[in-house]
């Protein structure tokens, strides 16, 4: 393990207590909601935030006993941070200065890294008279100019606009499958998260709730705010062989299971009627409408019942029923849509 | 406001106006407008005499006056000086005050404001009582180093260096308060100790605010009196600067006095306008 750190900041209202661990080469995505102490982990790493607790051990050595500027890191802000006062390749040179290196050799250095980012024509820019874009990449290049084991990311694309993000974050990529330390990046986006990083580690309110893999995060979410992230309607029950109990409901899936058990699917999966269907699916219940909104080319459909659920249909649908607010419908899950797992 | 096409107005008024032009707001009350052209005449009445009075035919010559000219050059060369002096540990101090917590910090702020409302001679009497030949301090630098300082040039910068460091400290403090302190963040996780985060961080992001800092500070400096005479004395030459000699010069030879104000009135509208321009730019 390259990074091997349980990070604690207690504050008078919040507690921030994750374990984290990144091999070589390894991109772990901290994800969560806002105020879930994503930010302050990456600052406890980057020691900018003071740690009430807990360690840090990089390759093996300590370095929560070190001030920010001692640690072996590189670390992109959410709003990049350029000095204003200095061109493009200063600011990439800063660090490599600061490590002693002269002057012509850090600029060369800067040079070489600005070119690899695709801004070698940028160099004698003010940061102001670049694009979101291209700040971002000489924020990346500043940070990899220090040659650091540990690179942090905050929010390293919440600053684009969509076009730009779609191009930065496929170049991001590239940047950090380069880059043999460890990189741990923050980020509220679960695409972000999904495209960038090699495993996923979701924290809520100061504790990690789930981490895996982005696709085995995606496939079996383990809190409501993991489920909303990648649009599955998710619940916690009892499992008896292919039967979940959620409250009140029953709910039958393919798989075969016992004990705590949390049941996800899709709000496509889900079909609504006006009257009882015929033939009687298995997943059958009598919901409320709470609400109905547009969602990119569907509609998206609030139920509340025995449970709450999402369902996802078309316009057309929408018209045919005549749903609104308020109403009465009879919602139907097929059994094979479910998808069962141990809580 | 364009008559080729009120059809695009989309509120037209009576004569094709919008609603949110002159008519709304109404003519200024005269309880306001009397008082502010009477404020604005005091203010700009005394400068329009001085220049009316002066004797523009013989400026050049009185100008070129040996004790004229030295009056000045001590002037410049005290106020440069005591500008420098304030500069060296008016910085540091303005860092200290909006980077470090330390307790008392809130106590320490207010003493460093005192020389700005104290009346300079109090401030004068003090330096005495600390720097004097029989003060804590002087008795102290004399013995040791034979120093004095009262009643020379030196005490000259001292005096006004006083009176003009509390204008350069709070500039610059506001300044490095107003500075987004997470730059200073960025430097440190690049590697920059304290010192380095200091010099090609901090400092120049808050260059706009020393520079208005200093501008203040060496104005301030250039027009001490009070502290200046009741410390430094008023010897010709070494400790007579531009403000004494005009309050020599008139109750000898008033023109002399006019013509020496002038000169200072030129200096400060001088600086006005290179601050302007320092305001003006945001950092």
């Amino acid at each position: 393990m390259t990074l091997d750190a349980r990070l604690v900041v207690a504050r008078p209202a919040f507690t921030l207590d994750v374990a984290l661990r990144v091999a070589p080469g390894e991109v772990v995505a901290l994800l969560g909601p806002n105020g879930a102490g994503k930010t302050t982990a990456l600052r406890a790493l980057a020691g900018l935030t003071p740690m009430s607790g807990g360690r840090i051990s990089l390759r093996g050595r300590p370095l929560h006993t070190l001030p920010a500027e001692g640690r072996p890191i590189g670390m992109v802000f959410q709003d990049y941070l350029l000095f204003p006062h200095l061109s493009a390749l200063d600011n990439v040179a800063f660090g490599p200065r600061c490590q002693g290196v002269p002057r012509a050799e850090a600029r060369r250095a800067a040079a070489v890294l600005l070119e690899r980012v695709g801004l070698a024509d940028r160099a004698a820019a003010r940061p102001r008279e670049l694009s979101g874009g291209q700040a971002q990449r000489v924020a990346l290049a500043r940070a990899l100019a220090v040659r650091p084991e540990l690179l942090l990311l905050d929010e390293p694309l919440a600053a684009l606009d969509a076009h730009t993000r779609l191009e930065i974050r496929s170049q991001l990529r590239r940047h950090l499958a380069d880059f043999d330390g460890a990189t741990v990046l923050v980020t509220h986006d679960p695409l972000d998260a999904m495209v960038l990083a090699d495993r996923l580690i979701v924290i809520e309110g100061g504790a990690v709730v789930q981490q895996g893999t982005p696709a085995e995060v995606a496939r079996r979410p383990r809190t409501d705010y993991v489920a909303r992230l990648v649009g599955l309607n998710l619940y916690r029950g009892v499992a008896d062989g292919s039967r979940v109990t959620v409250g009140e409901l029953a709910l039958h899936t393919c798989e075969q299971l016992e004990g705590p058990a949390f049941v996800a699917f899709p709000p496509a999966a889900v079909a609504l009627y006006r009257s009882r269907p015929d033939g009687s699916p298995r997943n059958l219940w009598q919901a409320r409408i709470e609400g109905i909104e547009r969602h990119g080319d569907n509609v998206r459909v609030h139920l509340d019942g025995p449970v709450t659920a999402f369902a996802d249909i078309t316009p057309a649908a929408v018209a045919d029923l005549d749903l609104s607010a308020g109403q009465r419908i009879w919602v139907s899950v097929k059994a094979t849509e479910t998808h069962a797992y141990a809580a | 406001m364009s008559s080729t096409a009120p059809e695009q107005l989309d509120v037209p008024g009576p004569r094709g106006r919008t609603a949110r032009g002159r008519e709304v707001t109404g003519r200024p009350p005269w309880m306001l407008v009397v008082p502010a052209l009477a404020g604005l005449a005091f203010l700009i009445l005394p400068l329009a005499g001085l220049l009316v009075r002066a004797p523009w035919s013989t400026l050049l010559q009185r100008l070129a006056e040996p004790h004229v000219l030295e009056a000045l050059r001590l002037s410049l060369v005290s106020a440069t000086i005591a500008t420098a002096v304030c500069l060296l540990f008016g910085v540091p101090l303005a860092w200290l005050l909006a980077r470090v917590e330390f307790p008392g910090r809130r106590l320490v702020r207010a003493l460093v404001t005192v020389p700005l409302v104290l009346p300079p001679v109090v401030g004068g009497v003090a330096l005495l009582l600390v720097l004097g030949r029989r003060g804590l301090a002087g008795q102290w630098l004399e013995a040791t180093f034979g120093v004095t300082l009262p009643f020379t040039t030196a005490g000259v910068v001292i005096a006004e260096a006083f009176v003009a460091m509390p204008f350069l400290v709070i500039s610059v403090e506001g300044a490095l308060r107003g500075a987004d302190q997470r730059f200073e963040e960025a430097a440190a996780t690049l590697g920059a100790s304290r010192w380095t985060v200091f010099r090609r961080v901090t400092l120049p992001m808050v260059m706009p605010g020393v520079v208005a800092g200093a501008v203040l500070c060496w104005a301030r400096a250039l027009g001490e009196f009070g502290a200046t005479i009741t410390f430094a004395g008023n010897f010709p030459g070494t400790t007579r600067t531009m403000p004494l000699a005009v309050y020599l010069a008139l109750e000898t030879e008033p023109e002399a006095a006019i013509v020496l104000s002038l000169v200072l009135l030129a200096v400060s509208v001088v600086i006005l306008a290179s601050l302007r321009d320092r305001w003006v730019s945001a950092p």
